[in-house]
């Protein structure tokens, strides 16, 4: 396999130059937020640190932690680090849990994303000659503008058809020859279905690579989608916290995906003890940004749930790289004591021949005890019209989930489109106890 | 053989109406019909006088249906009518996975659709014992 890299002087840094060009980073950092953003130093005061005590990279363990709760205290400019006249542009989370967050950017900082996109697509094979359909929402939303300054960066031709409209999206996909998609998983697999109903073999167009993130998803659903429709699909990741996406990317080796470490400091720690955890252990994925200016932010706790592996990739990158996330430490279901992943539900639903991944997870408490449904659209691959072969299914998905989850569960069987498709982010968890 | 579609359906109210209403608009008549249940869901079976019409009419509204082969023969219509025709089925090692049954407008029998495991070993048992199995044109047209 051919490997293409963006930036070779930054990306293959052997792992010494790159601790000791993140230290200067981190100290350079420190000082700044320290003297610029009152919440911080607060906070360093209050945890007995100061710039000056940042002697070596493990010196990160001594600064305070930055959670989704103090940007909310914060909201929504009290953490930016520049004054409004440096500052070029806002963007911001849909706040579906909370209060949005808020990012900002300076003229350096959108230059800074536009590399990182560009190292994003690169890894995944993305060159000039490609056509991209970029499908992330343009707007406060960072998916949209952050992979269009990264195409335009690199040289591609981007079409900035933005989410939904999935008539259109199909006509073009047809028409403009895309080769590279640009969106949700769960969408991009809702346009492939509708491209199937309207009789448009996928296999038979010109797109080659999808760029799919913002939303956790499954090594299955990659199989599933690969399957399906040729292409080669790629899994990336980031957050309105740290930039948008351009965090981390997989390469075509497809094993875990590069952080771009010189600017986004990573570490692992057990999110009940707060400890850092060796590599290869799984907790809770901690950012510290030490490039941004407008926005810089110390250990942020992201909530994913990942591991780092710091052994070098075929591809010839020395980023450290992290696993697919496979869940939240905060979208964790506790199910009557029982911590549930919405991932393993996932994984094993993905597991069963013919069926779509529309499925939805629902938790309720009746009677002061908890359940746990599982909707299940029965699509045409599924469906016999024998009741037996119906139930068999029920319990066979019943009994695999039970073995991995541990806990009972309740199977229903729903006719197709109950489920509500999304355009954007799925919907795939509804916790009633919570009303 | 005669083709039949099978309905996925919801247990909710509504349902049933809501899929006879589309088969309506479509033009197409219900020769026969079943629905078999258990608590939250249900499969509707039945007889089309128009199969792909009606299969085309559900799919663009998004309902699960598919088409399945089955059996249309006839029994006499009279006090153990049945009876004896399943005899010579069970008789014979033939299981039966479902089955409904409907009059026949003009004649004296009653039509049953089967649906079997093995469908060519049945066939050749209705053969051979007198049994008439109707041809599709038969009982889409009855």
């Amino acid at each position: 396999m051919s490997h293409i890299i963006w930036n070779k002087r930054y990306e293959t840094m052997p792992e010494k130059r790159k601790a000791e060009l993140q230290l200067e980073k981190l100290k350079r950092m420190v000082r700044r937020i320290y003297d610029k953003v009152p919440f911080y130093k607060k906070a360093m005061d209050e945890a007995g640190v100061k710039p000056r005590d940042i002697h070596k990279l493990s010196d990160i363990n001594k600064l305070p932690f930055t959670t989704k709760d103090d940007l909310a205290a914060n909201y929504p400019f009290g953490m930016f680090a520049s004054p409004m006249k440096d500052i070029v542009r806002i963007h911001s989370s849909s706040g579906t849990t909370g209060k949005p967050k808020v990012g900002a950017y300076t003229k350096e900082d959108i230059r800074l994303w536009a590399e990182l996109m560009a190292r994003t697509f690169t890894c995944a094979g993305v060159t000039r000659k490609d056509v991209i359909q970029n499908a992330y929402g343009y707007g406060l939303f960072t998916g949209g503008l952050g992979a269009h300054y990264g195409a335009e960066r690199i040289g591609a031709t981007v079409i900035p058809i933005s989410g939904g409209n999935t008539k259109r999206q199909i006509l073009v996909m047809q028409d403009f020859g895309s080769t590279v998609l640009c969106s949700t998983p769960s969408y991009a697999l809702h346009l492939f279905e509708a491209a199937e109903e309207a009789g448009v073999d996928i296999r038979q167009l010109d797109l080659r690579v999808g760029v799919f993130g913002a939303e956790m998803w499954s090594e299955k659903m990659r199989e599933q989608i690969e399957s399906k429709t040729g292409i080669t699909a790629i899994d990336i990741y980031g957050l309105t916290e740290l930039i948008g996406p351009g965090v981390a990317s997989e390469c075509l080796e497809k094993n875990h995906l590069h952080i771009f470490d010189d600017h986004f400091i990573p570490e692992v720690i057990d999110p009940e003890t707060l400890e850092p955890l060796p590599p290869g252990e799984k907790g809770e994925l901690v950012f510290t940004n030490v490039s941004r200016k407008a926005f810089p932010i110390l250990r942020y706790r992201t909530r994913d749930i990942t591991a780092l592996h710091p052994e070098p990739c075929p591809c010839g990158r020395t980023h450290v790289r992290m696993e697919r996330v496979t869940g939240r430490s905060d979208d964790m279901l506790i199910v009557r004591g029982v911590n549930v992943y919405p991932s393993q539900i996932e994984s094993v639903i993905m597991g069963i021949q013919g069926v779509e991944p529309h499925y939805q997870i629902v938790v309720d408490r009746q009677k002061s005890m908890d359940t746990l449904e599982i909707w299940l659209e029965v699509s045409e691959q599924l469906f016999s019209d024998e009741i037996r072969e119906l139930e068999k299914l029920e319990a066979r998905i019943r009994q695999e989930l039970e073995s991995v989850l541990l806990i009972g569960t309740k199977i229903k069987l729903v006719e197709p489109k109950t489920i509500q498709r999304s355009e954007g982010k799925a919907v795939r968890i509804v916790d009633k106890r919570n009303i | 053989m005669v083709r039949q579609i099978s309905v996925f359906l919801e247990n909710k109210s509504g349902r049933l109406a809501e899929i006879t209403r589309i088969i309506g608009e479509a033009g197409v008549n219900i020769r026969a019909l079943s629905v078999a249940d258990t608590s939250d869901f249900g499969v509707l079976r039945f007889i089309a006088s128009d199969t792909d019409k009606a299969l085309e009419a559900l799919k663009a509204a998004g309902v699960t249906a598919t088409a399945t082969r089955v059996i249309a023969a006839e029994a006499p219509d009279r006090p153990g009518g049945l009876a004896s025709l399943l005899q010579v089925l069970s008789g014979n090692g033939v299981n039966v996975e479902y089955l409904y049954a409907f009059f026949h407008k003009s004649g004296q029998n009653a039509v049953v659709i089967l649906r079997v495991e093995d469908k060519e070993k049945t066939l050749d048992i209705f053969e051979k014992n007198g049994i008439k199995v109707l041809t599709p044109e038969e009982v889409y047209t009855v």
